[in-house]
């Protein structure tokens, strides 16, 4: 269960941000997470309410973003969405991807 | 829970040498900066800030230190990574005692609880410190900056961290290592790259492990190197018997291609 961590990352992100800002309150937060990311949606989503009690984001609406993952075949140069890194071409068949976008775990903005 | 603040952060998290009594428990590093709440009427108006912050930024900037640190003094650091009982301990046990007077090993050892493996460790010849998680899943950063301390490393030499023996969680925290090392048996099933496909996409090497159980389970050992190859078109592989010692002396030349100390080619 790395969510943990990754929820308490996420408390630590927006405490320090709040108080650089000299925010008593965060309204809102949005969390961008790429479906290549190794993190599950559901689990951060558990961890996050059990970690924010009594932090900052105790009363705070998280919005999360997924994000799709896009490789590009090596063999044929095809841009495509995947789901999962063993997917396979569907141009070519091949199945050595590079991976372009769908792996970020980020805090894209806040409003206080 | 922290008796002093009633804080989860690094929880249990125990770093210390086999035979002692944990050294650190927590170190209150963490602080408490949640904001004040004082209320000031009339200020309703909300700002939206654009903070574009990698999650996992603190942890990665951290490994980057002990990377920097690694680098400046000549030390080769892989982290280990497999399921529980895939043959880590084993693997790093019979380097030590075979080359172990060729290259100068230090381990780190991370487990949810106990000195066992440390303490297998250094009974083979190699400095070793163990980390316990206590409920964590997997080694972070500064973990290992606290563990790198106890060990104090001379220069030229291999870290070995071995990470708590999960095949998930630990893809995801960057610990500063030159070379990530996922370790999967014969005896787990031919298709584990594809049940846990992100810890083989991060990694540099795979070694597979319990060869010489081959001829009694249904292991199929180029589907497995395939699907690894499609998550991974760089890897390097290295098929092994920890316990017969079939494949070790390839492990051993991979690392010694590493061993950067001067005359390094000689037997010292």
């Amino acid at each position: 269960m790395h969510e943990f961590s990754i929820a308490q990352s996420i408390i630590d992100i927006a405490e320090e941000i709040a108080t650089k800002e000299k925010a008593d309150q965060i309204q809102s937060i949005d969390i961008e997470i790429g479906a290549l990311s190794g993190v599950v949606l559901d689990a951060l989503e558990f961890a996050l309410k059990i970690t924010v009690e009594g932090t900052i984001l105790g009363e705070t609406q998280i919005n999360f973003f997924p994000i799709p993952g896009k490789a590009v075949c090596n063999d044929c140069n095809l841009m495509f969405e995947i789901g999962d890194l063993l997917a396979i071409c569907p141009g070519c068949g091949g199945g050595t991807l590079k991976i372009i976008d769908g792996k970020q775990l980020r805090v894209k903005s806040l409003t206080v | 829970m922290c008796d002093t603040c009633g804080c989860e952060e690094n929880d249990n998290v125990r770093i210390y040498k086999p035979g002692q009594d944990y050294l650190e428990h927590h170190h209150h590093s963490h602080d408490h900066t949640v904001p004040h709440h004082h209320h000031h009427p009339g200020e309703h108006q909300h700002r939206e800030i654009s903070v574009e912050t990698n999650i996992l930024s603190k942890n990665n900037l951290l490994a980057e230190r002990n990377r920097g640190f690694f680098e400046a003094l000549d030390i080769f650091a892989i982290n280990m990574v497999s399921s529980p009982g895939s043959g880590k301990t084993s693997i790093i046990e019979r380097t030590i005692a075979e080359i172990g007077d060729q290259l100068k090993f230090y381990v780190i050892e991370g487990d949810q609880q106990t000195a066992n493996d440390a303490e297998r460790i250094q009974k083979a010849g190699a400095e070793a410190v163990q980390i316990n998680t206590g409920n964590g899943c997997h080694l972070d950063a500064d973990m290992v900056k606290k563990a790198v301390k106890q060990l104090a490393p001379e220069s030229h030499s291999f870290l070995i961290i071995e990470n708590v023996g999960n095949l998930i969680c630990p893809s995801m925290f960057d610990l500063g290592e030159g070379k990530r090392v996922t370790i999967f048996s014969v005896t787990e099933g031919d298709d584990k790259p594809a049940k846990y496909p992100t810890i083989f996409h991060t990694s540099n090497v795979c070694i597979i492990n319990k060869t010489d159980l081959l001829p009694y389970v249904d292991f199929d050992i180029e589907k497995a190197k395939n699907l690894v190859k499609r998550l991974n078109p760089e890897m390097e592989f290295f098929e092994v018997s920890a316990k017969t010692g079939e494949g070790m002396d390839e492990w051993y030349n991979w690392l010694k291609s590493y061993s950067r100390k001067p005359n390094s080619n000689s037997t010292i």
